[in-house]
């Protein structure tokens, strides 16, 4: 699939996430926007997956580490055939499996989720131990995962940073999403991580740097990334929370709220309809 | 039946909040820490009255303990806030070791606790936080019952002399004691005096058992009802009073049924006077995403189970 194909399917998800959100009336709508682009070339292009059989075991593993941002990955998975898309409406309702926060498939997860994740700080430990077991079987598959620029906060990211860099994990990819954004402001106000790039050369991983929401710039840098030289890598991608939405663009209040009706109406209206069409059509839009 | 102070609806974190504002004001070693849920957790009220005093440690929850334990070292009176399930399943250690056995008075101040959290899901909802806080030495630990008693527990924390967990809730609940209802940690407030049976409640069953206590009493049950608003130190003889006096015990949390109130008021029974008791708390399970009203009916603690094992325990009873 060419970017020309995939920025479609990117500004589709952009509307499952809105319509979703207003349904759901909770939820994060800032992250999953701004990284609509990466999961479109993500699933659509770059990872290797079978959706009719998501065990595979030639896949490429995939762990969302920030878990709040699901609600790009619930649209992905739907819309690349791991679930049909009519459950998007059920989104952090009782008894669905879209939880709030990703869950396993045994409970209330849906099929594509490897792992639980919610609790921020985890997910780089478990992809490390995804890749030793991978790189110990001698099997091809590459090991990717997604982590936001404040969950670096954590201090497992930095233990899990340290524990790649000491193992070679050549066949692990990190990727942030260095929106510049989390909860109570922007992330050098709460607590600074730069020089970021810098940090993560200094235990040991290749930096690339990219802009996330530049489709050919992101598969570039994945290209680059599947070299594998002896060193796992770290996609360093520049992101715009709510990105596509005029008014939630770089504000980090868009966090963690929906839009309400009106705010939900005037993203829809920036976002123009896809031939992939909706998951459902409000009474408004008949 | 109770007399309600008022039917307002009022968030216990905004009492917390609003109780930290007026202990800033009133002592300057008032120190707060915030993990990026400043604004959600209300230490945003702090934060703008005294930002010198006010420190963000980021996303970083044992960072944030170990820091308080410094703080507390040097002599700062300390409030380390976030989240329920990471304020304390993150950083256990760090509060076993720079706090509890170190025995540094921090408090540890948790919004968000329990499954009406909601939306969220399993993963935010911390249901086992009492049972892993309660099993540390020196460790006290607190769930307040609305907005007022948060207040008076918040206030009350700084002149308590060892580190102490304060479990309290996100949404707006009812507010139904006033500004002059006692509050000594460590005293079961009795909230109903009745005979057949006694409800201990704690957090936001308190008010589930009110309700109940409406039911119950319409069908001739006279109910005893104790806010159980701090399980360690547990009130051992208000416990143990009322299961000579009424000869049956309910408890009532919104919390893991193994290791909470529940556990907590059966070690007493046990050791003393061994009575019937049953248990309305969740079932060795995980929650998940739902309203809050929603979920405590589907995971058994609300005010109907509380009814429920009323009528259980009564037939129980030795005659
Ligand atoms: C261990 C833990 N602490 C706190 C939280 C609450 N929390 C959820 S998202 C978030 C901010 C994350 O920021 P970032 O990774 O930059 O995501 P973005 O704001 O870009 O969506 C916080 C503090 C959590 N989920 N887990």
């Amino acid at each position: 699939m060419t970017s020309s194909e995939l920025k479609p399917i990117a500004r589709q998800l952009r509307r499952d996430i809105m319509k979703m959100l207003m349904i759901s009336k909770s939820g994060h709508s800032g992250g999953p926007l701004g990284l609509s682009d990466i999961f479109a070339a993500l699933y659509f292009k770059i990872l290797k997956l079978d959706p009719k059989n998501p065990g595979w075991s030639e896949r490429d593993y995939f762990f969302l580490s920030a878990g709040h941002l699901c609600p790009v990955w619930y649209a992905t998975l739907a819309r690349r055939g791991f679930f049909p898309t009519s459950k998007l409406s059920t989104l952090r309702q009782i008894n669905s499996n879209l939880q709030g926060h990703p869950a396993p498939s045994y409970t209330h997860g849906v099929p594509g989720i490897e792992i639980a994740s919610g609790a921020l700080g985890q997910g780089l430990s478990v992809a490390v131990g995804c890749a030793l077991a991978v790189t110990l079987d001698k099997k091809p598959n590459s090991v990717y995962c997604l982590l936001g620029d404040g969950e670096l906060n954590e201090g497992q990211v930095w233990e899990a940073m340290m524990t790649a860099g000491h193992h070679k994990l050549a066949n692990l990819i990190a990727i942030v999403d260095r929106n510049h954004c989390q909860i109570d402001n922007r992330t050098d106000k709460v607590m600074e991580i730069e020089p970021l790039a810098d940090k993560w050369r200094s235990f040991n991983w290749n930096v690339i740097e990219c802009d996330g929401n530049n489709i050919d710039d992101f598969l570039a840098a994945v290209d680059k990334a599947k070299v594998r030289n002896g060193k796992p890598t770290v996609i360093i991608a520049q992101t715009i929370m709510g990105k596509g939405v005029s008014f939630m663009e770089d504000d980090y209040k868009w966090h963690g709220v929906p839009p309400n009706e009106e705010q939900g109406k005037k993203a829809l209206s920036e976002l123009a309809p896809t031939e992939m069409g909706d998951f459902v059509t409000f009474d408004w839009e008949k | 039946m109770l007399k309600l102070a008022s039917t307002d609806m009022k968030a216990t974190r905004l009492g917390f909040g609003e109780a930290l504002v007026e202990l800033g004001h009133e002592n300057p070693n008032v120190v707060v820490l915030g993990a990026d849920v400043t604004g959600s957790v209300r230490t945003d009220l702090f934060m703008k009255a005294f930002p010198d005093r006010f420190f963000s440690v980021g996303i970083a929850e044992q960072d944030m303990i170990s820091t308080a334990a410094g703080l507390a070292v040097a002599g700062k009176i300390a409030f380390a806030s976030t989240y329920g399930e990471f304020a304390v399943g993150r950083p256990f250690d760090q509060i076993r070791q720079s706090l509890a056995y170190s025995r540094l008075p921090v408090k540890i101040c948790a919004s968000h606790c329990g499954i009406t959290v909601g939306p969220d899901g399993a993963t935010h909802q911390s249901l086992e936080d009492i049972a892993i806080m309660r099993v540390i030495p020196h460790m006290t630990v607190a769930t307040p019952c609305d907005y007022f008693e948060t207040k008076k527990m918040i206030k009350a924390s700084i002149h308590w002399n060892h580190p102490i967990y304060i479990r309290f809730f996100r949404d707006n609940t009812p507010v139904f004691t006033d500004a002059q209802t006692p509050m000594e940690f460590g005293k079961a407030n009795t909230l109903i005096n009745g005979t057949d049976v006694t409800v201990i409640a704690c957090g936001l069953q308190v008010w589930e058992a009110v309700l109940a206590e409406e039911i119950l009493a319409g069908e001739g049950i006279s109910v005893r009802l104790l806010n159980m608003h701090t399980i360690k130190p547990l009130d051992k003889d208000a416990i143990i009073k009322a299961a000579k006096e009424t000869g049956a015990i309910v408890t009532a949390e919104d919390h893991q049924i193994h290791g909470g109130l529940g556990g907590a008021v059966a070690e007493v029974l046990a050791q003393s006077v061994p009575t019937p008791q049953e248990f309305v708390a969740v079932r060795d399970t995980f929650g998940e995403s739902g309203k809050g009203e929603e979920l405590m009916r589907k995971y058994g603690i609300a005010k109907d189970d509380i009814v429920a094992a009323v009528k259980r325990v009564l037939s129980r009873k030795k005659k």
